[in-house]
């Protein structure tokens, strides 16, 4: 190049022949192009093999315990005893227990969750919004077995000071801990959902001399009611697969009742119990896990499909 | 007679004012009542057993003995399966995020792998426990160790951290890969050399985010059979372990036969926030570091 | 078939500029496009573009926004492949070889024809990495020779006094004017033929701009350049010959002062006296 050859310049280089001889040779550059995408794609379908893994491997192994126990014993048996000389496999028992648990953490998280994401969303300024909300979250990074360390040694011990009929291991406590633990969930989910209803909808009703709390109520909830919901949906769902609290906080009474006092046993609770028992491969029992474990997947699936559906129909909305 | 009606009026809007204050003062009082609980539990943790805290604890082995445990094995182990998580979550996550962003056009298997990808994250970590119990402990018979233990809780969190990395790529400004295909790099050498290195604080960030959950997780480790009283330390990825989350499991549930075992239990959940409080910390301090102004 | 169309369009161009350019003669043609359409999937962006383009020379394209002048300059050394759903019809000959042909290869295109985009876009690397990034993707890898061509790089473009002692500096912390330089001696760094320019003051402060343009002059002894702008004005000063589009189609091409002077076309005169755009 004209302009600049000085004379330190080795004036005997021309790059851009340097550069047409090197591509010459760029053998290695082709092949990259070409191997990288590949071996990416086989990356990404590891994904997919872990799914595929997750449903061979829980119905591969629960066809076995349905071959020794009907399935529609197994649906509809309110006895399960694994371990009796008589072994009954009734999953109502389980079902019961994931279902209380889960209700009674919904009712817990459900009004504090939704009325957290109202003051997040339509009353706190920015600044306290941007304190609060981080904090919150922090509620939803603590492991679960630390709640379940704090249901088992804090709350049992406080609810039976004021109700002493409550058993030491009881579904109360778990269900109440579980309920903080979703707190966050719904009070994020929910806020987004009120945030993304537009200003202009909020100001309309506000002209006309309604309060913030009329206009929260009256409008911004029934605008973004498919998101919160969808933030319930989600919640349940994740309260459904918690396992930690549970086990350590509510027993492993295989009861099927409506006592909240009482022991209760979740689909999760189950699944630890038997194989920390080192249950036998091959037996039964072992494969009743599986029947548990693929009934559990099929209700946190369908729950975060549905989730997921919801919230297809809400952003269509606007 | 408009007077009266106008004072009435008044009154009730007075009243619908008053209303909605009230309302605002539980709307701010539900959302401290979670933080409440949080304060109360770490003051519970702390008041429990950051007495229990010494050397002689935290580089100790364990023993049923309650003054003399020490949980010095658990941390190795915790520490030996994150060794196992961290490169098969960065490589396989990241690998799958550039497929997807960069690689993948728009259209069925994309959507098919993102779908996919949004249910794997809702799976009960549970289940995951059962498939790391069929395919690595039994299947390929691995057994109970480190190695089953790290890919069970790679799969995991594998989601959460292809979901990041997603966002982290999507964030790399445009103008940036088109001056280097403007200079005749190839689309690899872009990835490479432009894309991923200005979007690795945020993956790092990711990464850190997910392994503070997998270093969180119990349930799958328990369905794997992780013994709790183990006292040899792990040395390699063939030895069987025992991680802290572990550990607080039994010394919980043991409280009720040996009462000193829940201050212990305490005393690990203390050192097991304070790792993820650090490691939770350093994500911040990075992300607000190389927040890169393109 | 083609081939006899092609030609008949090559006669008639020629003939179009006979008169214009027996100064320019001599000088070989870099870039021949002929009946080039375009479209953005149903989007007709560019329609009949017929434009040769000459060696060491600086032609200017000109035209409101959207009438097609940047999608035109990204066709050049096909970055406008980066919009999905783009197709094309027609020709583009770059020294002799259909670029839009699908057996070019596109690393080899850009190579030969560098870039300098509308807002500076430094990577975010030091400035020593920015302007070495070139050579490196395309295999050299002596220290001194990379040494060497950055620092001919930078005084290329005009830029060496002022960030030769921070050279292991972020890109970043350069003002706009001066990252510009940087993506120009970027651009140098792999001495191409023609340097392709979409808009590259339209982000820049006066006097910043004012450098650019010096610059660009000064390059014009080593490089042919085509640079888009929405500044007549910028055109004036810097270009040979200057290219007016409107809707995607070529208005008028001619040389700078016969078309600033005496426009032929009544819609190249309503733009340039400022009747609309």
């Amino acid at each position: 190049m004209a302009t600049n050859s000085e004379s330190k310049f080795n004036s005997a280089v021309n790059v851009s022949e340097l550069i047409a001889e090197n591509k010459k040779k760029k053998s290695i550059n082709n092949y990259m192009e070409k191997l990288v995408p590949a071996i990416l794609f086989l990356l990404a379908s590891i994904t997919v093999l872990t799914t595929i893994g997750i449903l061979y491997t829980l119905i591969s192994q629960a066809v076995h315990f349905f071959m020794e126990v009907p399935i529609l014993d197994f649906f509809t048996g309110t006895e399960l005893k694994p371990l009796s000389q008589n072994p009954e496999f009734g999953i109502l028992p389980l079902l019961n227990g994931t279902i209380f648990s889960s209700l009674i953490a919904i009712l817990v998280a459900g009004p504090i969750g939704i009325m957290s994401a109202i003051y997040l969303s339509e009353y706190a300024s920015d600044k306290v919004r941007r304190i609060l909300k981080p904090l919150l979250e922090v509620l939803a990074g603590i492991p679960t077995i630390v709640y379940g360390f704090f249901a088992f040694t804090f709350v049992t011990p406080l609810i039976r000071s004021i109700w002493p009929q409550v058993e030491a291991t009881n579904i109360l406590s778990p269900g109440i801990v579980m309920g903080v633990m979703i707190i966050p969930m719904i009070a994020s989910l929910s806020e987004d959902a009120m945030t993304s209803v537009p200003n202009g909808i909020r100001e309309g009703s506000l002209a006309m001399g309604t309060t913030k709390l009329e206009t929260t109520i009256k409008v911004v909830i029934p605008a973004a009611f498919s998101g919160i919901m969808a933030s319930f949906v989600l919640a349940i769902s994740r309260a459904i697969g918690e396992t930690m609290i549970v086990t350590i906080a509510s027993g492993s009474s295989k009861n099927f009742t409506f006592d909240l006092t009482q022991s209760m046993q979740t689909m999760t609770a189950y699944i630890v119990e038997v194989s920390g028992g080192e249950a036998p491969a091959g037996s039964t029992l072992y494969y009743s896990l599986y029947a548990v474990a693929l009934t559990l997947f099929a209700f946190t699936l369908i729950m975060n499909l549905l989730a997921k559906y919801i919230s297809r129909k809400f952003r269509e909305e606007y | 007679m408009e007077n009266l009606e106008a004072l009435h009026e008044n009154n009730k809007m007075n009243a619908r004012v008053r209303k909605n204050s009230i309302w605002k003062s539980i709307f701010f009082l539900s959302t401290l009542f979670g933080l409440v609980v949080l304060v109360i539990l770490i003051a519970r943790v702390l008041f429990q057993g950051a007495s229990w805290i010494d050397l002689d604890f935290i580089t100790g082995r364990l023993s049923t003995n309650a003054d003399r445990a020490g949980i010095m094995g658990a941390i190795l182990g915790t520490v030996w399966v994150m060794l196992v998580v961290i490169p098969v979550t960065l490589i396989i996550g990241v690998g799958t995020a550039i497929y997807l962003e960069l690689y993948s056009k728009k259209g069925t298997i994309r959507s098919f792998i993102e779908t996919n990808i949004s249910n794997l994250a809702g799976v009960p970590s549970i289940v995951y426990g059962l498939l790391g119990l069929t395919v690595f402990v039994r299947l390929m018979d691995f057994g109970n160790v480190v190695l089953a233990g790290g890919l069970t809780l790679a799969l995991l969190v594998l989601p959460i951290l292809i979901v990041s990395a997603q966002e982290a790529l999507r964030a790399v400004p445009g103008h940036l890969s088109e001056a280097s295909y403007g200079m005749g790099a190839t689309k690899w050498q872009t990835i490479r050399r432009i894309i991923l290195p200005a979007a690795i604080p945020s993956i790092l960030t990711g990464s850190i985010l997910s392994l503070s959950r997998a270093i969180g997780e119990t349930a799958p480790l328990t369905v794997l059979g992780i013994p709790a009283l183990l006292i040899p330390f792990p040395n390699g990825l063939f030895d069987t372990f025992t991680a802290l989350p572990m550990q607080i499991y039994y010394w919980t549930i043991d409280a009720s036969l040996v009462a000193e075992y829940a201050n212990l239990a305490a005393a690990t959940i203390i050192v097991l926030l304070l790792i993820l409080f650090i490691l939770n910390s350093v994500a911040i301090i990075i992300r607000n570091k190389y927040q890169q102004r393109y | 078939m083609n081939m006899a169309t092609d030609n008949k369009v090559q006669i008639e161009v020629s003939n179009d500029h006979t008169t214009t350019e027996n100064n320019t003669t001599q000088k070989r043609v870099v870039y021949d496009t002929k009946n080039l359409n375009l479209w953005y999937s149903e989007n007709h962006a560019l329609k009949d573009i017929n434009l040769e383009m000459k060696e060491n020379e600086v032609t200017a394209i000109i035209g409101p926004s959207g009438c097609g002048k940047s999608t035109y300059i990204k066709t050049l050394n096909r970055m406008v492949e980066l919009v999905p759903g783009v197709s094309t019809t027609g020709s583009i000959a770059y020294k002799g070889n259909n670029i839009l042909d699908k057996s070019m290869n596109v690393e080899d295109l850009r190579t030969r024809v560098g870039m300098v985009f509308q807002k500076p876009n430094p990577f975010p690397k030091s400035i020593y990495e920015n302007v070495a990034y070139g050579p490196k993707i395309h295999g050299i890898k002596k220290k001194a020779l990379l040494d060497d061509i950055v620092e001919k790089s930078l005084r290329g473009a005009a830029i060496w006094d002022e960030v030769k002692d921070r050279l292991n500096e972020n890109a970043y912390g350069l003002s706009g004017g001066q990252q510009q330089r940087v993506c120009i001696a970027r651009c140098l760094a792999i001495e191409p033929d023609v340097i392709l320019m979409d808009e590259p003051t339209s982000a820049l402060d006066p006097i910043s701009t004012l450098k650019i343009e010096e610059l660009i002059k000064e390059l014009k002894q080593n490089y042919t350049i085509i640079i888009v702008t929405h500044n007549m004005q910028q055109a004036a000063r810097i270009s040979d010959r200057t290219v007016f589009m409107l809707n995607g189609e070529v208005v008028e091409f001619s040389e700078t002062d016969q078309l600033f002077s005496n426009p032929k076309d009544k819609r190249t005169e309503d733009y340039i006296t400022g009747r609309f755009g």
